[in-house]
């Protein structure tokens, strides 16, 4: 099962500097413009956006720091709380939402005890709803990880859950 | 190997043709976009090729999504000189036994969709049919015949489905570049922007402005002048933009291309969103091949024409669809739309001459030049010309994506392409445009598909998604559920949207949760107007659409909800129980075994009761009851 990477709370001292050199300089020119593609590396590498590593980025490309927490609340893909080790979103579009998606997010919450955007206690769920993966045909759909699971009803959750440990 | 001249292309088109129409042995082309992977035709496609590795008389390829999505995975079979089979809903523990059945003659017949009586393009219809002469399977009806299909013109969808995206031979093959070097080497800028001018050509993002008209005025401005390309397709329900570039981003290229030359622009920019990694992937491919090909780069096609295109994912904010917010994020700025008082094709990106269009725009375009702008203005209505490519998903038997001319009705498509609603339910609305469109009923299903004529009742045409709804959708709550997107989507930058859609918002949900009251809906309509009227960019004036139009067509659902406390469709939670309808019971026990609360109690054989104090109204029990006897009280 595809599972994503997993990561504690870095502290400055943890966050290795040279690799992020690596993203901001090699990959993306040290160039403001990449912001945004630049955040999003940083968190496929951590899973979420880790403090030090905007203080870092802010000096490296000369944006200051509160332009970067502007961008990285603003977008709803950045997240600057760890995540689980399962990222389980839920489609809200409207083709999901009109053939039972609010159903199925309800037993997620329920099953769960977590509501939108927050993680299990155990680190082990991620519950995140996004706006149309574009899978419109196969609704209600639920993507964990890099899994796509579709026409589900929900008394099928729990088995798809656990699947992912 | 770069191309130079038309020539260049006529060779590659030669060479790779016999393995797109006349293999050698037997080819299996796998559907392979994301909906196709979700169904599970990536396990089908590495099922076959693990099965077929050491059998050179079988290739094993991938395509894009050929549209009919419900019956995915798509795979289609074909040798040289027998007719090209396609069979539906191939998994992995399908696809051997299909190819089997293919070369034992196509007898499981109910596994497959149709043969095709013609793989052509419109575009590449100078070569012979190479199905012309075949003997076809007797008993199997024509893919063009089934009604999914009958009725389609696939212009921009013209490739998808039939060739392996990531080979621009393969785009080639299909007459893919030709009109961007026969431009390059022979037409004036001036001419090809008079050409798409004449064509009729409309954005497809929604805007609906005319294509040519903006390449003009963009033209016209000096500066360094930008071709963005937006792909930050964020209507919930709509993913036609997905399926272009998954299934054929060789066309998106050169349609961007085609612009850049006729405008005057060296750098082009996509702005993608991160939730098509597919779609990225897939593109960065095209990139490299056609920059292999000198068809992208520095010098394209041996000339003085020098383009470069860059990738830019976007991070999930709907806003960004807008122009200018676009623009901002795209510089890696917040993205907050400006007022347009100065037009982006004036100052846009980098504060210069920028020409924005959507994916299925640029898809359209290498097709205006190669076909003649009169070809295109043919097709479709007095101001919609062409043909528009639509998701149709939702409460629908046939969902997918269909490519239609303008001036089709609704009619043809929910139901003669679409084949109606599912499991007998009566339809209720088709809603198009997404967020900032309209739920159009039932009275209105003759209506044309046009861009005035969709507007003239309140809804847009948008970007083509279009969700069907039926008995059981709640059209109060669809309306809330708009809004409840809106705000979260809305930038927050001016006061009309971000506290007018709240307020909006905070009205539908009372009536939802049964505390409406007289005068809301009066409310809703006059907040709304207010905020279609003062709001700053597209995302807000057209915010109300969804409230506005559900009152004018369904202002019963309204009352029921305000003043008989009551949701006929069954969606409201605290507005309606479900109750078994002891007659139509048959004490299956179906909903005794899968109700999650053990609400529902009952002998076998005999009719059922729900404890309405244990009953969280998950519709479990709705769902699975095969006799209808849950009844929404």
């Amino acid at each position: 099962m595809n599972q994503a990477a997993t990561t504690q709370n870095p502290t400055t001292e943890e966050v290795d500097f040279r690799e992020l050199d690596d993203i901001i300089d090699k990959e993306y020119g040290s160039d403001r413009e990449n912001l945004i593609m630049i955040l999003q590396a940083i968190q496929r590498r951590y899973n979420y956006l880790p403090k030090p590593t905007l203080t870092y980025l802010a000096t490296k490309i000369g944006v200051p720091y509160s332009q970067i927490y502007g961008v990285a609340t603003f977008y709803a893909t950045f997240s600057l709380e760890p995540r689980g080790r399962n990222i389980i979103s839920i489609c809200l579009g409207t083709a999901c939402h009109v053939r039972g998606g609010e159903r199925i997010r309800e037993r997620l919450v329920d099953t769960l005890h977590i509501q939108d955007g927050q993680t299990t206690e155990d680190g082990r769920y991620t519950l995140e709803s996004v706006r149309c993966i574009g899978c419109c045909s196969l609704g209600p759909v639920i993507k964990i990880n890099e899994d796509m699971h579709g026409r589900i009803a929900s008394d099928e959750v729990e088995k798809i859950l656990n699947q992912y440990e | 190997m770069k191309i130079a001249s038309v020539q260049d292309l006529e060779k590659i088109r030669d060479k790779y043709n016999p393995s797109l129409y006349q293999p050698k042995g037997l080819k299996v082309n796998v559907g392979m976009a994301s909906c196709g992977i979700a169904a599970g035709a990536m396990d089908a496609f590495e099922k076959a090729t693990e099965a077929f590795k050491d059998d050179p008389s079988v290739t094993i390829c991938q395509t894009g999504c050929i549209g009919f999505c419900e019956m995915e995975p798509l795979v289609e079979i074909m040798a040289e000189g027998k007719p090209r089979v396609m069979y539906k809903n191939i998994t992995a523990d399908k696809i051997l036994e299909a190819i089997d059945d293919y070369r034992g003659g196509a007898a499981k017949k109910k596994w497959i969709l149709g043969q095709m009586r013609d793989p052509r393009s419109l575009m590449d219809d100078d070569l012979p049919n190479p199905v012309d002469k075949v003997e076809h399977f007797e008993g199997i009806p024509f893919l063009e015949d089934v009604p999914f299909y009958k009725g389609q013109v696939k212009i921009a969808l013209r490739n998808c489905g039939y060739i392996d995206p990531d080979a621009i031979d393969a785009y080639i093959a299909r007459k893919g570049y030709f009109a961007l070097v026969e431009a390059i080497q022979g037409r004036k800028p001036k001419e090809i922007i008079e050409a798409v001018k004449q064509s009729g050509l409309r954005g497809r993002g929604g805007g609906g402005f005319p294509a040519g008209i903006k390449w003009a005025t963009c033209a016209k401005h000096h500066g360094d002048r930008y071709i963005i390309c937006n792909a930050d397709e964020g209507d919930p329900g709509a993913y036609m933009d997905r399926s272009i570039l998954e299934g054929d981003p060789h066309s998106v290229l050169e349609g961007m291309l085609i612009a850049a030359y006729a405008i005057g622009s060296s750098q082009g920019y996509i702005y993608v969103r991160n939730e098509y990694p597919l779609a990225v992937k897939r593109l960065i491919t095209a990139i490299k091949q056609a920059e292999d090909y000198g068809l992208l780069g520095d010098n394209i096609a041996d000339s003085d024409f020098s383009f470069h295109i860059k990738i830019s994912t976007g991070a999930g904010a709907f806003v960004c669809g807008e122009s200018t917010a676009l623009m901002a994020s795209l510089e890696g700025n917040v993205g907050r739309p400006r007022a347009k008082y100065v037009h982006t094709v004036e100052k846009g990106f980098r504060n210069s001459p920028t020409n924005l269009n959507n994916v299925e725009t640029y898809a359209n375009v290498p097709a205006i030049l190669l076909k003649g702008a009169d070809w295109y203005a043919g097709m479709g209505t007095e101001h919609s010309k062409g043909t528009k490519v639509f998701s149709l998903v939702g409460k629908v038997v046939n969902t997918g994506l269909v490519e239609v001319p303008m001036g089709i009705s609704l009619n043809d498509i929910v139901f003669n392409i679409g084949g109606g609603v599912p499991k007998k339910k009566a339809f209720k609305a088709v809603q198009t445009g997404g967020p900032s469109g309209g739920c159009i009923p039932e009275r209105f299903m003759k209506l044309p598909v046009d861009y005035q004529k969709l507007a003239e009742v309140g809804s847009i045409m948008g970007s083509g998604g279009m969700i069907v709804m039926d008995q059981d959708t709640c059209m109060v709550d669809v309306a809330r559920y708009f809004l409840d997107f809106l705000k979260e989507e809305s930038c927050g930058q001016c006061n009309p949207c971000r506290e007018g859609i709240k307020q909006m918002l905070d009205i539908l949900t009372d009536i939802c949760q049964g505390n409406g009251k007289q005068g809301d809906i009066e409310l809703l309509e006059e907040l709304g107007a207010m905020v279609q009227k003062f709001s700053l960019c597209g995302l807000g004036t057209s915010a109300p659409n969804p409230v506005l139009t559900t009152i004018l067509y369904f202002r019963d659902e309204y009352e029921k909800h305000i003043q008989d406390k009551k949701c006929p469709a069954g969606v409201c939670k605290a507005l309606f129980h479900y109750e078994i309808d002891a007659e139509a019971c048959t004490g299956c026990q179906v909903c005794f075994r899968k109700c999650p609360q053990d609400a529902v109690s009952g002998e076998k054989k005999k009719p059922h009761t729900i404890d309405q104090s244990k009953c969280i109204k998950c519709g479990i029990c709705y769902e699975g009851c095969k006799f209808d006897a849950i009844k929404i009280r």
